[in-house]
């Protein structure tokens, strides 16, 4: 007999349409699920009742995929063939990391620039990062099918807040190739802001110190009617509760005063190290003893005051990212107005209590710090999948910069403007410039420059079959449309005849945080200059108008005026087209008034030469007046 | 008749409900749909209809639509694992047939 949940009023499922939907927390070192059944949020367990499942992923001899534990122990056995990590390869190159320390054998994949995301040689051929990831997202997807009954609808996978669209664009194709369907993308942070209810609140600014096995990162998260912004990331990816562990297993040898020891000793000896590490966060003193390969015993006591002087510094290091997070987000202490610890290591007391000090305030530690963002993300995805009202549907993310098109003269219209939420579409009207233009180029662009040049280019289409019209009569509406996920798609319809192109770009595509940071900075010192220069080019683009207009003018109607009338019209235009080319706006506008000035008459000549053609040889009851 | 809970059914209620931080009870209910012709309805409740029978259990509010009671008067409702799996169990004396499944019924 099915087993059944609480459905929020109203909201029960007909029977076989349960909408099921779970948060996976794909990790560096731990995956997790977890599903919201009855209301609650709680992380599912596999059948031996582990609720982590290490992200390793072994190919075996026999064609086997082992993933979790039973990987994890074949780390030391088969190095090459046994996948650790893969989470920091998605969506990189070979020359985005340092391959040298690392036991694979890594190819550089082939294809566009774009698309070289590095691979690993193992026994079972050669794999992406992307296939790897599949693995892990499988044996979770099982898992929650076999605790929940039925098939997924889909999931929501957290990414960190830092990852760009070549790492987002990887997860998600993880996931598709896992067979999931993928609800949304949701950064970590925010999952554990949601998993502790901080949406809830109207508004407020929240720091997340998520300390895991091997990374530290540091982000601050600011709420605004339900929408998340990331004002800041920072973190070390070379500190996390691996390196307690390191500083306790020199202690022993240190204190036990061992030699250094073989593979089996050393993996023996962390694995007190860590128990100890374990036992101290609720203990006053550990005991450590085991017996090793060549028989020596070992037998000593460690006392919280030793393992705080051991690992200070190492509780000192998280300080400066939160520092310098903090100068980013140009925030003091003050303006904090809550701290959530996530990952496993923020359970040390030393930690909790270095950050409580620091903020002067005492972070959230409520949640389990190993599943609040897998909790949070089975929130979301609950939301998402329409388990709930759609009272309680929050939009989460933010464009991190502004999306737009070059326009005439090289200057970037915005179209989309950063920290716009997602999903959104936005539509502009363009025309034409020249007479009888055919064809319009769209330059898509991201930055927050006034000129092209300055901004980051990311797609170019092109716009054909415009029918033939005066220059300013076709009416060209470009829409952009940014999904869930912060993939773009642009569209151009010219309206009166319907011609429709579009492209679809991922925007920020192998843009890292660091150029997203410094392209924002350039924007902001520059504003004056970038003023300057979108003036100048505009007053230009007037001028190249006008001459062009009056060009034509001259050429089609010179009989209207006279010699010495042309020729000061001519002088005119010749002035303008050497100031021009200076770099002073003013005196371009000025030099258009004076031409405008000086053509008045010819204008009134040429109004009333048209007027009498078109009425010329008609009946005057003819004319629809 | 009633509608009553097991212990292990209400406390997971009491949890449930604290967790989600407002509701007054549960509601338990049926409608004529699924593959056997009736399915159970399990719900939180923030507001009592006029014509809704309220019965109290273990401590917990349990409120049924006139419509619905006479389907499932007598049940009680069981909080269960099976396996991996756990979630609520309807044991409803009415029930002449049950699909494959148990997420519908016929009296």
């Amino acid at each position: 007999m099915a087993l059944l949940q609480i459905s929020e009023p109203g909201m029960s499922a007909a029977p076989h349409q349960h909408r099921l939907a779970v948060g996976i927390d794909l990790g560096t070192t731990n995956s997790l699920v977890a599903t919201v059944r009855s209301g609650l949020s709680s992380v599912l367990p596999d059948e031996h009742g582990h609720t982590l499942l290490p992200s390793v992923v072994h190919y075996a001899a026999d064609h086997m995929i082992e993933v979790g534990f039973d990987a994890q122990k074949k780390q030391n056995l088969d190095p090459h063939n046994t996948i650790v990590s893969a989470k920091r390869f998605m969506g990189r190159g070979l020359k985005d990391i340092d391959a040298s320390e690392l036991p694979y054998k890594f190819i550089e994949a082939t294809g566009a620039p774009q698309t070289t995301m590095l691979q690993i040689e193992t026994r079972a051929g050669v794999k992406s990062p992307v296939e790897i990831s599949a693995e892990i997202l499988k044996v979770l997807k099982a898992r929650a099918e076999t605790a929940l009954g039925g098939e997924l609808v889909g999931a929501v996978i957290t990414v960190p807040a830092y990852f760009d669209d070549a790492q987002r664009q990887a997860t998600k194709d993880a996931a598709r190739l896992a067979g999931l369907n993928v609800l949304r993308l949701l950064n970590e942070p925010t999952a554990a802001a949601v998993a502790y209810g901080l949406d809830n609140a109207s508004e407020g600014t929240y720091v997340i110190y998520d300390l895991g096995g091997g990374t530290f990162d540091i982000s601050i998260l600011k709420l605004t009617k339900g929408v998340f912004e990331v004002l800041a990331t920072n973190g070390d990816s070379a500190l996390g509760g691996d390196d307690f562990d390191q500083r306790i297993f020199c202690w022993i040898l240190e204190t036990a005063k061992l030699s250094p020891r073989n593979a089996k000793d050393t993996r023996l000896l962390l694995t007190k190290a860590r128990e100890a590490k374990e036992w101290l966060t609720e203990h006053a003193e550990a005991n450590i003893s085991c017996m090793l390969s060549d028989g020596e015993f070992v037998d000593l006591t460690l006392s919280t005051n030793e393992f705080i002087a051991l690992t200070c510094n190492l509780v000192q290091k998280t300080l400066s990212p939160i520092r310098k997070a903090m100068r980013d987000a140009s925030l003091t202490i003050e303006d904090i107005n809550g701290i959530v610890m996530v990952g496993g290591a923020t359970r040390m007391p030393q930690i909790r209590k270095t950050v409580a000090e620091y903020f002067k305030q005492a972070p959230l530690t409520n949640l389990d710090p190993d599943k609040v963002v897998a909790l949070g993300a089975a929130i979301q995805a609950n939301i998402l999948a329409g388990n709930k009202s759609d009272a309680d549907l929050l939009l989460l993310d933010v464009i991190p910069l502004s999306l737009g098109l070059e326009t005439f003269g090289g200057l970037a219209e915005k179209v989309i403007h950063r920290n716009s939420t997602l999903p959104v579409a936005r539509a502009q009207e363009f025309t034409t410039y020249k007479d009888g233009q055919t064809a319009m180029s769209i330059h898509v662009v991201q930055g927050e420059r006034e000129l092209v040049s300055d901004c980051r280019s990311l797609a170019r289409f092109e716009l054909r079959g415009i029918p033939p019209m005066v220059a300013g009569a076709a009416r060209i509406r470009v829409t952009f449309t940014v999904d869930a996920d912060g993939l773009l798609s642009v569209s151009a319809r010219e309206t009166t005849s319907n011609i429709e192109a579009n492209i679809t770009v991922k925007p920020s595509y192998g843009l890292s945080e660091d150029e997203i940071t410094n392209m924002l900075k350039a924007s902001f010192n520059s504003a004056e200059a970038d003023k300057k220069a979108r003036m100048l080019t505009e007053a230009r683009v007037d001028a190249g108008a006008i001459i062009e207009a009056v060009t034509a003018a001259l050429t089609a109607d010179a009989a209207l005026i006279s010699l010495k009338e042309k020729q000061a019209i001519e002088a005119e235009m010749q002035r303008l087209q050497a100031i021009a080319s200076a770099d002073n706006a003013d005196a371009i506008n000025q030099a258009v008034e004076a031409l405008n000035h000086a053509t008045e008459a010819f204008a009134a000549a040429r109004m009333d030469a048209s007027v009498k053609r078109a009425l010329s040889g008609k009946e005057l009851n003819s004319l629809d007046l | 008749m009633a509608i009553t809970l097991t212990e292990t059914a209400a406390n997971r209620v009491e949890k449930f409900l604290a967790n989600r931080g407002k509701g007054i009870g549960l509601r338990l209910g049926v409608k004529t749909t699924g593959c056997s012709g009736m399915a159970y309805t399990l719900e939180f409740v923030d507001d009592l209809n006029d014509e809704d029978t309220s019965f109290e259990s273990h401590g917990v509010k349990i409120i049924v639509d006139p419509k619905s009671l006479v389907y499932i008067d007598g049940t009680e409702l069981d909080f269960t694992k099976e396996g991996l799996n756990e979630g609520f169990k309807f044991n409803n004396p009415n029930v002449k047939d049950e699909c494959g499944c148990g997420e519908s019924f016929t009296v």
